[in-house]
């Protein structure tokens, strides 16, 4: 379709060969016109897409967490009624959101740092300690990222287990009775880190590694050369090479942990007594089991601007030690 | 190599030298825990009844028993599953290597007003979380009566900024000459986008299937929303329901494993067979 408008704009092409900047600047002035309908082609299917079912969405939550919108409003949305900043203020003085809010904060805070660690140490023990079999251990490290969350979840619940599962059998092996991880309150949000560290640390390590390897060797022999040990090596040289990389990893794994979803819709449904409530579960339970559709955006909203105003400030933190 | 290299190859082969067993005996250890969870769920899922209750725990089945799997396929019609799992992420798939790499190469190779702005709202677009258009999303596909059809499953997901990303990144390594001998020679856009730049980006688009194939597979939250009858279930949506169901509707401990192992085998395999694909995927993506 576009040939023949090519081809209109062939001769602006071969008056200037490669070469001076002017000829090139009256090809480019020639091509403007073709490249510009084409760019705008090519991009159309995104852009729609995109609008539809991304931009369009985005904004309707916010209308909607302004309003009082409900089941009724799923067939007619626009019965909804405006009610300004209620369901914000509601939202501040509704101890489940908080508790969801701190339940979030806590998977977050204690899984972000372990998962970041973990899979820096097993980049570089992969990287630097070994020289054989490394495949084979970065395929086995990889392979939860890849797995279905869900499946994942009821496998560890059954893992968790108290009378049947594997922990539990780990523990009568020695002797003991393992606790009920996902039915008390105190254990049932650590285990379910421990999950998400187990699964998510695959992610990392690949990012580190694929860091450490534009780490030059010459750097790492030249401290070497200067008497630094392995501890020296990895504080002073490999952490501070990898900067970039860390704060990628951070960043990604923060906004997937803050998320948190599926695990605690499958191994707890929120419980014990909301101890394991995350935002997105609550948020999902308000609006689609009691359809209290706007609260529930107003909740989408909070988490939102949460996850926006902690990544803008880790990039920050982190990008200022770069430099 | 570092034999070339005549003074610093002492010390380099030095520091290449020793192994160390530790290391090795540590990252077995990181790969049994790892593992263990795969293991238990595959080694439940063929056990019998008494096994997976005894006292004692049996780790090893001593009668290896199919049980499990054909009260499971009673129960659950998996065969459907799969395939709306199937189809579904196909159909993502599809979608995504064809819109994702038209917009990749407009953004890499085409100038045109208002490049950097689409490029922007691609970027922006990466780090919005899902769950923040679920609501009006519902709304919207009950209103076009999409919710329980493949049309609403899949369009939500037919063009993803990762996409974009990805195959911006590796189209800007195509050199501009090429292009410019090929418009020279008459080709238009189209053409010289379909038959000369994608067919040299085939290993972005291995990757970018792998990862959207994968993405739709595992995908839970709006296919949970998206459908109300259980014939348009996904895998994750039929096993989680089976699996939450508060009547206890006879999901015993091995078949949920069971279920549990026959949805993640194939993902496995796929993984396994091409894992080269996504550790160089996820770095490309996470080097900017």
């Amino acid at each position: 379709m576009s040939t023949t408008t090519s081809r209109a704009a062939q001769p602006a092409k071969t008056r200037g060969g490669p070469g001076t900047p002017a000829s090139r600047g009256g090809s480019r002035r020639g091509k403007l016109g073709v490249q510009n309908a084409a760019g705008w082609l090519f991009s159309t299917p995104f852009l729609v897409l995109f609008t539809v079912f991304m931009a369009f969405p985005i904004l309707a939550t916010l209308l909607m967490s302004f309003t009082d919108f409900g089941l009724r409003n799923v067939t007619r949305p626009w019965e909804a009624r405006f009610i300004g900043f209620d369901n914000y203020v509601e939202l501040f003085g509704d101890e489940k959101f908080l508790k969801s809010l701190f339940n979030t904060a806590y998977f977050v805070v204690v899984g972000v740092p372990l998962t970041i660690a973990l899979g820096l140490v097993v980049a570089v023990l992969l990287n630097n300690g070994i020289d054989r079999a490394r495949t084979f251990f970065r395929v086995g490290f990889y392979a939860p990222v890849v797995t279905t969350i869900v499946a994942v979840a009821v496998v560890w619940r059954f893992v968790l287990d108290p009378s049947d599962g594997l922990i539990a059998g780990l523990f009568s092996e020695v002797g003991l009775t393992a606790p009920d991880f996902l039915g008390s309150e105190a254990l049932a949000m650590p285990s379910m880190i421990a999950m998400a560290v187990w699964r998510n640390v695959g992610t990392v390590m690949v990012l580190f590694i694929a860091g450490l390897q534009a780490v030059p060797t010459e750097v790492r022999e030249a401290a070497r050369l200067d008497g630094a040990g392995v501890w020296q090596e990895f504080w002073g040289i490999t952490v501070p090479l990898l900067r970039p990389t860390l704060l990628y990893a951070t960043v990604i794994t923060t906004i997937g942990y803050l998320n948190v979803f599926e695990e605690p819709f499958v191994m707890t449904q929120g419980g014990p007594s909301d101890s394991t409530l995350t935002v997105s579960l609550n948020m999902y339970r308000e609006g689609f089991n009691f359809f209290h559709m706007g609260y529930a955006s107003a909740m989408a909203y909070v988490l939102f601007v949460v996850i926006m105003g902690i990544t803008v400030l880790q990039l920050r933190l982190l990008k200022d030690n770069t430099e | 190599m570092t034999a070339v290299r005549a003074p610093g190859a002492t010390p380099s082969a030095k520091s290449r030298a020793p192994k160390r067993p530790l290391v090795y005996v540590l990252l077995s250890l990181g790969l049994l825990i790892m593992s263990a969870p795969f293991l238990w769920m595959a080694l439940s899922s063929f056990k019998t009844p008494s096994e997976l209750s005894a006292g004692p725990p049996v780790w090893i089945p001593t009668e290896w028993t199919l049980g499990n799997f054909r009260e499971l396929l009673d129960k659950l019609d998996l065969p459907l599953y799969f395939m709306n799992s199937v189809i579904v992420a196909v159909l993502v798939t599809v979608s995504n290597l064809v819109f994702c790499s038209m917009l990749g190469y407009a953004l890499a190779k085409l100038n045109f007003v208002g490049r950097s702005k689409i490029f922007g709202l691609v970027l922006g677009a990466l780090m919005v979380p899902g769950n923040l258009m679920l609501l009006p999303l519902f709304v919207l596909m009950s209103k076009l009566r999409l919710i329980d059809s493949y049309a609403g499953l899949v369009l939500p997901f037919a063009a993803g900024a990762f996409g974009v990303f990805l195959m911006r990144q590796f189209m800007q390594s195509i050199p501009d000459e090429l292009l410019e001998a090929a418009r020279m020679d008459g080709a238009g856009e189209w053409y010289i986008f379909w038959r000369i730049v994608m067919p040299l980006v085939k290993p972005a688009l291995a990757t970018l299937s792998i990862f959207t194939f994968l993405g739709s597979w595992n995908n839970f939250v709006w296919p949970l929303i998206a459908t109300n009858d259980p014939d348009k279930y996904t895998l994750p949506v039929a096993l989680a329901t089976f699996a939450t169901d508060p009547n206890k509707a006879g999901g015993s401990n091995g078949m949920l494993m069971a279920g549990a192992f026959l949805v993640v085998l194939p993902v496995l395999i796929l993984f396994i067979a091409l894992q080269r694909h996504f550790t160089q995927g996820i770095a490309t993506a996470g080097m900017k």
